[in-house]
């Protein structure tokens, strides 16, 4: 597989670090509640179709970046950078 | 037996080679099996299961028969195809499967036992005793079925691997792949034109036909030579592509050294290579299938297109009197070809009544070959029609069910292949790997006309969706015949009609599997283990299937394919896993102290990646706890020098440089003042501990972040992270800088003394309290000092760029030396910390929260931080914890160790009664005894109280007093000091 990173370009998926869903840029307030948090720490989807995960440009430009992809064809779909993504996140 | 005059071989320069010691000559450009047959060598194997006599059944890679041993000693190839194997000088070959020797071979007696030994025999046959399956049947099967064998020995030769970036990868050769390739090179595409043979030219070498009116040959080196001398283009000869992946992706492995004769010790043997195409063309070609009919299995049967191979690309009659049988109108070329050669054609046999007439040689029409005999080697067949049966001498059949197309890599991403009735094959279905398209015969065109112009079509594609202008390229004139075949799978009658030749499975085995219900096609394989072979069922697959059709009632595509997976063929393990044995799997990281330490004997061991030292043995210390307890003494006492580069260093800058530490430690950085050096505490958002580290403030908006050596790569994701997902909105940047600082503890009363002479100025308490940090001068150079203990002693940090770090541990430990210190490893580093009770991941390994070690006050209350939510929640603190403790033993045994678990004192030592466990242990020369640290239930209230410590697997049973895990120093005053 083959992410482009938005920074360095068509990238062999080795260079990547894996995180997860990209439910992690939704950090919820502190006092937002156990449901909130459990929701978001612990509590996941297993699609067999399109996903949002966040995947780590490790050995290369260091970028966290959102890759929009097809867990059945393995295609990837759309590759933006976690930053501007959650730009309006801060408290 | 050689023709005269006909071949692609060179005749002016002969190899001499060895097959089971005996000396054979071939030409170059011959392979194993071309230049065996030349020599008529018929018998080349034996059959897994019976042991059957087998000769060579095909030309090319498909191979099921003829797996030969190549080369002697721990390098030696079980395996390989001698269609494919290339000849040299020196090369030795053996056959396998066979004893004592490939024409005498005892276990031949197999075949006389083959009513026992069909389908599924041993699932039915060694089912009791159990026992018995894993001791004595097992490996007498084993021993008695079986190809070549490794040495078992490690492999000496080199493989590498390699990556390639093209627009268009064209895989294959043949007239389809040229074209396209020739297309997309004049179109200034880079192009990459893989081929698994020695010679690119696909059946072009192995057919008469003409192209524009010239042999196909010479039409065949007119393109290389134009793609050769273009550089936009790389030809890959001897490369086979074996998987389709995705995005693009291939691999696929190169030949680079099996034909090379005296190959040099630095040229590798094969090359694993990843290919990443913009787009690619499949042109693979197709396969010839066998017919399954009594004995087909025998010496001189061969496929009809291999027949035509041998005689038309290395001038190899396979027989002197040969016959042909099929169902196409394909198999009357191999008679032309044979007649035109001189080689006497005793008959063709066309199953079909409408089979065209031939005034050149004996027409057979609307017959089979019903049977073959021969001893060892065919010399006759059965020939059965409605006048009945009659016997035909021959020493060669040429036999032919029709053609299968290549389709393996088109169904590499989950693709199905589509029947098509009118050539009774299954093609690819369109669009199966993305960016792929298919073309020639491996798409179902079976003349070279057809081939040319979908080679040509595929590149027009694959150039404008590549948005490159198409060059105007005429296709050159070849023959267009039809393509007319009749179904023909097995011929009907009694004994066994080989489908899968080299796992030995029969037309009766896929029957019987039928009748005992394994009707899906998946079953059926499994049960039969038809297309289980390395050759993975190319010759037989589809075969097997019409005949699992027609025993269940229904059509073929209704009864479905197997399963097409990577690799297409074989690949070795050795070349998959090319530069990633010993070193390569695990690289070394080395301090800039490695040297110095090695040269003091210092045995170094792994730390990650890192190699660190784990004592410095002094002259007559004979055991590393001698050192130890020396070194340990050393730092309590004088001065000892430790290498903690290893420790990951993160430099932070900018404004919000604080905010940021502030978001991701539990403890407050911003109220840090400059100059001044804090420790931190990092949760993860669920409330555990993630890592710890000391960070220091080196200016207004700069901190230096140090982590543990374990955890280094992990906290840089952190922080990117952290501030890239969670809060793009500070203004602050940051870089790992572990690389390039050499840092060094000096440990001891006598440390401060040691700086003094070496930094360009003075040391005092006062500038230099407890915690301080900055920058300093050694010897001219700019480096950065901090005053932190991880020993619990007056103790400093001293970092210079990495260049100066050789020198400066050189220089640090003889000045130390001459105070009565020295250097110390990280046997003495683990017991001073474990005297205090400092932790490392050995206790937040995970599973701990702040609680639990007793840190939950450094959460601060009044920011939010990373996992400060969710360490409030209940269950993460409270008396049913495991909190950190420290023990000593009391009872009459004194021996702790790391991992035991604790009881109460008369508890029974089982799961339900576990009260915590053990998770660093040293013996203290400082306070003349072991210690331990652990986690207890509700520990913390438990100072003073008696614990049992059982260690299962040590078979240890310790009586401990729980005490603070501070031993050493409690109130910390020799530090500041």
């Amino acid at each position: 597989m083959r992410i482009i990173c938005p920074i360095c370009g068509a990238r062999d998926r080795r260079e990547y670090y894996y995180q997860g869903d990209a439910v992690a840029l939704q950090r919820p307030a502190p006092d937002a509640g156990e449901a909130a948090w459990d929701a978001y720490l612990h509590l996941r989807d297993n699609p067999a179709g399109v996903t949002r995960d966040l995947w780590y440009h490790e050995a290369g430009c260091g970028s966290w970046v959102v890759v929009t992809r097809n867990t059945v064809t393995h295609e990837v779909q759309d590759t933006v950078l976690a930053a501007p993504v959650n730009a309006d996140n801060a408290p | 037996m050689r023709v005269a005059d006909k071949g692609l071989i060179d005749r002016s320069r002969p190899v001499r080679f060895l097959f089971d010691g005996t000396a054979y000559d071939g030409f170059a450009g011959d392979t194993l099996a071309s230049a065996l047959l030349a020599n008529d060598v018929r018998l080349v194997g034996r059959s897994f299961k019976y042991h059957r006599p087998r000769g060579i059944l095909t030309a090319g890679s498909e191979e099921p028969n003829a797996l030969v041993t190549v080369g002697r000693g721990a390098g030696a190839e079980p395996n390989v195809r001698a269609t494919v194997q290339e000849i040299h000088a020196g090369l030795e070959a053996r056959s396998q499967n066979r004893w004592p020797n490939l024409s005498l071979d005892v276990m031949a007696i197999n075949d006389l036992a083959a009513p026992f030994l069909g389908a599924g025999f041993y699932y039915k046959t060694f089912m009791w005793p159990s026992q018995f399956w894993e001791k004595l049947y097992e490996p007498v099967i084993r021993r008695a079925a079986g190809l070549g064998a490794l040495s078992g020995r490690n492999n000496p030769d080199k493989y590498e691997r390699a990556y390639a970036f093209c627009d268009l990868l064209v895989i294959g050769a043949g007239p389809a792949g040229l074209m396209a390739a020739l297309l997309a090179a004049r179109a200034g595409a880079d192009v990459i034109l893989a081929d698994e043979d020695s010679r690119m030219g696909g059946r072009l070498l192995a057919e008469t036909d003409e192209i524009d009116g010239k042999p196909g040959a010479a039409w065949v080196d007119a393109v290389l030579a134009e793609l050769g001398a273009l550089d936009n283009v790389r030809l890959m000869s001897r490369t086979t592509v074996t998987g389709a992946y995705d995005s693009g992706t291939f691999g696929a492995l190169e030949r680079v050294g099996h034909h090379v004769a005296a190959r040099p010790a630095t040229l590798p043997l094969e090359t694993f290579w990843r290919i990443v195409a913009k787009r690619s063309i499949l042109a693979s070609g197709a396969l010839e299938r066998p017919v399954a009919f009594r004995n087909n299995d025998r010496p001189g049967i061969m496929t009809a297109g291999a027949v035509r191979a041998y005689l038309n690309r290395w001038g190899v009659a396979p027989g002197q009197k040969v016959t042909v049988f099929g169902n196409t109108d394909d198999i009357h070329r191999t008679a032309h070809d044979l007649l035109a050669a001189g080689v006497h054609v005793a008959g063709v046999i066309d199953s079909r009544h409408d089979a065209p007439d031939s005034s050149d040689f004996r027409v057979f029409k609307g017959a089979m070959v019903s049977n073959s005999s021969g001893r060892r080697g065919l010399d006759s067949i059965t020939i059965r029609s409605v006048a009945g049966e009659d016997r035909l001498a021959t020493d060669c059949l040429a036999m032919s069910g029709g053609w299968n197309p290549t389709v393996h890599l088109s169904c590499h991403m989950n693709g199905r292949p589509v029947w098509r009735e009118d050539i009774l094959a299954f093609v690819p279905a369109a669009d199966t790997v993305p960016g792929t398209a298919v073309a020639g015969a491996c798409n179902g065109a079976f003349s070279t006309a057809a081939c040319l112009r979908e080679g040509a079509q595929a590149a027009t594609a694959a150039l404008q969706a590549l948005d490159r202008a198409v060059p105007d390229v005429p296709l050159p004139h070849s023959e267009d015949a039809p393509y007319r075949i009749a179904p023909l799978w097995a011929v009907p009658g009694r004994g066994r009609a080989w489908l899968d030749f080299q796992n030995d499975v029969c037309v009766k085995d896929v029957k019987q599997a039928a009748q005992e219900n394994f009707r899906s096609v998946e079953h059926m394989k499994r049960y039969t283990t038809q297309g289980m072979a390395t050759d993975q069922g190319k010759n037989s697959n589809v075969a097997a299937l019409a005949i699992l059709a027609d025993a269940t009632g229904r059509s073929i595509p209704g009864t479905g394919t197997t399963t097409f997976r990577p690799p297409f063929s074989p690949v070795s393990i050795a070349a998959m896993g090319a530069e990633a044995q010993g070193k390569g799997f695990a690289p070394e990281r080395f301090t800039t102290s490695h040297a110095a330490s090695v040269e003091r004997n210092a045995p170094m061991i792994e730390a990650g990646l890192w190699y660190r030292p784990s004592y410095f043995p002094a002259p007559g210390e004979t055991t590393w706890r001698q050192s130890c307890d020396r070194e340990v003494g050393m730092v309590r006492n004088s001065v000892g020098i430790c290498d903690v580069s290893t420790l990951g260093k993160i430099d932070i800058q900018g404004p919000d440089a604080a905010a940021l530490l502030d978001f991701v430690y539990a403890n407050t950085f911003s109220t840090l003042k400059v100059g001044r050096t804090r420790y931190g505490l990092m949760l993860r958002e669920d409330g555990h501990v993630m890592d710890d580290g000391t960070t220091a403030r080196l200016g207004e908006h700069h901190f230096l972040m140090t982590t543990t050596t374990a955890a280094a790569g992990q906290v840089m994701r952190h922080l990117d992270f952290a501030h890239q997902g969670l809060r793009p909105d500070l203004d602050v940047a940051m870089t790992s800088v572990t690389e390039q600082w050499a840092q060094f503890a000096i440990t001891g009363p006598k440390s401060r003394e040691l700086l003094n002479g070496l930094l360009d100025a003075e040391l005092t308490d006062a500038d230099w309290p407890f915690m301080a940090c900055g920058a300093v001068s050694v010897a001219g150079v700019d480096g950065r000092l901090f005053r932190i203990s991880f020993s619990g002693e007056h103790a400093y940090e001293l970092a210079v760029p990495s260049r100066y770090g050789d020198s400066l541990f050189r220089t640090l430990v003889a000045r130390a030396e001459t105070m009565g210190g020295g250097a110390y490893g990280m046997e003495a580093l683990n017991v001073l910390r474990i005297e205090k009770g400092f932790i490392t991941h050995a206790e937040i390994h995970g599973r701990t929260t702040a609680f639990d070690i007793g840190m939950e006050r450094m959460v601060a209350s009044g920011k939010d931080c990373i996992g400060k939510t969710m360490s409030r929640r209940e269950g993460l603190s409270g008396a049913q914890r495991e909190q950190l403790v420290g023990l000593k033993p009391v009872g009459a045994v004194r021996q702790l160790s790391a991992g035991a678990y604790l009881f109460q004192a008369d508890d029974d030592p089982v799961r339900v009664n576990e009260q915590g466990y053990v998770t660093s242990v040293a013996y203290s020369p400082t306070l003349g005894q072991m210690l331990a640290l652990a986690f207890l239930k509700d520990g913390r209230a438990r100072h003073g109280q008696k614990i049992r410590m059982v260690d299962h697997l040590r078979e240890l049973d310790a009586l401990c007093e729980v005490v603070d895990p501070v031993f050493f120093d409690p109130d910390g005053g020799r530090a500041r000091g």
